[in-house]
């Protein structure tokens, strides 16, 4: 394993500044309470944070940003534009990642010492995640084996209640190309400093397998927030509210200690 | 807090003395091992000494890094990456300043406070006694441990040449402004990354530059093959390798410098301080800069040098470097020898004295603030394992006292007091991760 201390590629080969879009809402925004910053996964965009969950935090009182990651960025390039955006905030900021992007925030998590973190139908283990990908959409998925498109159907990301339009809509903008090291990777550093760590997910996500939801919360130190009935999108599918509500409630209490 | 005359008992709090880079690193990872802080600061702001408004700050004008930004920021916190390679002073104490409101970190400063003296108490606590900046009543705080973080460059060393001199004789904590030198004849003491920048600016706005150098350094360029010089050699590489590496990028772009006048280096590359400056030679080159030998004694309107010459210069500014300096704190506390050198572990922690430790007091061919960081990480681990688990505590004291100093200090450097304080930074961070592996819980 890498050390954490002696940093030879970064020093060596730092990671070269891209664009970052990063969409912000921070009208009413409460001074006490530190800045969010959402980190979406695979083939979404800010644009995903932006339907419900940015304006959501908003208005409960909290400076929201959310990050598109930049295209054809690996992993390091990725944990380097969140963690360059969190170090840009006004304050200590709370990382909230989806999906793969919850695999950024758990690498960020050890470059960073975040307020706190939360991880979203977190995608930590390759292997499981992409043998139930495999199983639920094997058209879809086999292609990107071979460095073509990451098809997701309707049916990984949203539960049985979303409107199939709706749903249609969503999956059309999502355009995704996996790289190998989403399932090849290291287990992700410690956390800098000692930040509390949410994990929330769904039982009924087909990407990311209840027991992989399990242990990545025992990973952090609690057992997962489960919002039965939701697919992998939880910031897109009609039940939003319910997850965002419970982080948000979650960080108070948290922030409040 | 009421200012009564009482010690005020502040428990299991940690004081840290200094609120300039590495003080500031201090306060945050103490309050991340969960210690309450209090940092005491003689002037009203942060950033220490990249701060020009403080009064010992040795910024001048064209002040600016010589490592390179990946090297330089602190590992949990990286500085904006359309930042230039190397940032000046501004850009410096902006990151200085947005790190401590990031973490809130102002909380627990005190302003225009000074440490007057600390005084340990017996069961390894301290009694801090502070006072306004310049005067005031002073009051005194019991402390759990002292972190003491106020920096290494600020009290200037001079140096003692004998006879009269009629012109003006500064040293470069009193150079600001390239102004200062327009036009005038300037003599230049010193070979460091102060001395030579002193110099190019010289050579840019003085009459006459004559630069005095003891001996021959190893000038780096800061690129080379247009990346900057240290990213090219902070590789994961034996030190002798990386010496040959740091030879073979010399002699490609600055190359051999005694064919301007300079001595050659009397040691290998990493044994000194590194010097990063390509335009010294460029004004070499130009005949900008005319070297000299050491300056021997001054006598009326000269200064006489070490081979006899004499040169009559205005103006002579003493870049002669620092010396690290601890009023506060008497000197045996520290293992403080005759010269004014302080023994440390890992040249932080106190050796007779397990809650006092210095954070800062390094150097290497590397930025500071990393190494900062990950001292006082193992600072306030330690701190909180002695609290924690006093047992364990015992056995990684009795464990570090057996490591070698010459696994994490130089062992061959230039012996000057410049170089008290250089270590390899590879070498030194892993002496570091080595303490703080064995710290954690087993």
């Amino acid at each position: 394993m890498s050390s954490p201390l002696l940093r030879f590629e970064d020093w060596t080969d730092p990671v070269p500044p891209a664009e970052r879009e990063v969409v912000s809402l921070t009208g009413d925004a409460d001074a006490a309470r530190p800045p969010l910053l959402f980190v979406p996964g695979l083939g979404h965009g800010a644009w995903a944070f932006a339907e419900h969950w940015l304006p959501h935090a908003a208005a409960r009182g909290f400076a929201a940003h959310a990050l598109t990651p930049r295209p054809g960025g690996d992993l390091r390039a990725q944990v380097h534009d969140v963690v360059q955006v969190a170090a840009s905030l006004p304050r200590q900021a709370v990382l909230v990642g989806q999906g793969a992007g919850a695999l950024v925030v758990a690498y960020a998590m050890g470059r960073y010492p975040v307020r706190a973190a939360v991880l979203a139908a977190p995608v930590m283990d390759g292997w499981p995640t992409l043998w139930a990908a495999l199983r639920t959409n094997p058209f879809g998925t086999l292609p990107a084996l071979f460095g073509g498109r990451l098809r997701l159907s309707r049916k990984q990301l949203f539960g049985p209640e979303m409107p199939v339009d709706q749903a249609q809509q969503y999956v059309e903008r999502v355009a995704a190309r996996p790289r190998r090291e989403l399932v090849t990777h290291e287990p992700p550093p410690r956390p800098a400093g000692r930040p509390p760590v949410l994990v929330v997910g769904s039982p009924d996500d087909r990407i990311v397998p209840r027991t992989s939801l399990d242990r990545t919360a025992t990973r952090y130190g609690s057992a997962p927030l489960l919002f039965p009935g939701m697919g992998h999108d939880l910031m897109l599918d009609v039940a939003w509210a319910d997850p965002i509500e419970a982080i948000l409630d979650w960080l108070d209490k948290e922030l409040a200690q | 807090m009421p200012d009564t005359p009482d010690i005020a008992d502040r428990r299991d709090a940690v004081c840290v003395i200094g609120a300039g880079a590495s003080g500031l690193a201090a306060i945050k990872n103490l309050r991340e091992a969960g210690f309450e802080v209090d940092c005491y600061e003689r002037e009203t702001s942060v950033g220490g000494a990249w701060n020009w408004r403080h009064d010992r700050s040795p910024v001048y004008a064209g002040t600016h890094l010589v490592t390179s930004r990946p090297l330089t920021e602190f590992p949990d916190f990286p500085m904006p990456d359309t930042w230039p390679d190397y940032p000046d002073h501004k850009l410096v104490l902006s990151y200085l300043e947005r790190y401590s409101a990031h973490f809130g970190l102002e909380d627990d400063v005190w302003f225009g406070t000074e440490v007057v003296s600390v005084e340990p108490v017996g069961d390894g606590r301290w009694d801090v006694t502070t006072q306004s900046t310049g005067g005031g009543s002073s009051r005194v705080q019991r402390y759990a441990g002292v972190v003491v973080a106020n920096g290494h460059n600020w009290s200037p060393a001079r140096p003692e040449i004998p006879g009269d001199f009629r012109g003006q004789v500064i040293h470069s904590a009193q150079y600001k402004d390239p102004a200062q030198l327009r036009g005038r004849k300037v003599l230049v003491i010193g070979g460091g990354n102060t001395g030579c920048d002193i110099a190019v600016e010289a050579a840019q706005q003085a009459s006459t530059v004559w630069h005095s150098t003891r001996r021959g350094y190893w000038h780096a360029p800061e690129y080379v093959l247009g990346r900057p010089f240290d990213q090219i050699t902070a590789r994961r590489l034996p030190l002798r390798v990386r010496q040959w590496f740091y030879r073979r990028a010399v002699t490609l772009t600055s190359g051999d410098l005694t064919r301007h006048g300079l001595p050659a280096p009397d040691h290998q590359p990493y044994e000194s301080h590194p010097v990063v400056n390509s335009r010294l030679p460029y004004y070499l080159g130009l005949g900008r800069i005319t070297p000299v030998p050491d300056v021997t004694a001054f006598d009326g309107a000269s200064a006489v040098l070490a081979d006899g010459r004499r040169v009559e210069p205005e103006l002579v500014i003493t870049a002669t470097g620092y010396r690290p300096r601890f009023d506060f704190l008497a000197p045996e506390l520290l293992d403080i020898a005759e010269d004014g050198r302080p023994d440390l572990h890992l040249h932080a922690f106190a050796r007779r004295h397990p809650t006092l430790a210095v954070v800062g007091l390094v150097q290497a061919g590397f930025g500071l603030f990393p190494l900062a960081h990950w001292q006082s990480v193992a600072v306030a681990r330690w701190l909180r394992l002695r609290v924690t688990d006093p047992e364990r505590a015992t056995a990684v004291q009795r464990k570090e006292s057996t490591r070698p100093v010459a696994s994490w200090s130089r062992r061959r450097v230039v012996p000057t007091p410049r170089h008290w304080f250089e270590v390899d930074h590879v070498e030194y961070l892993r002496a570091v991760e080595g303490l703080l592996r064995e710290m954690e819980a087993a």
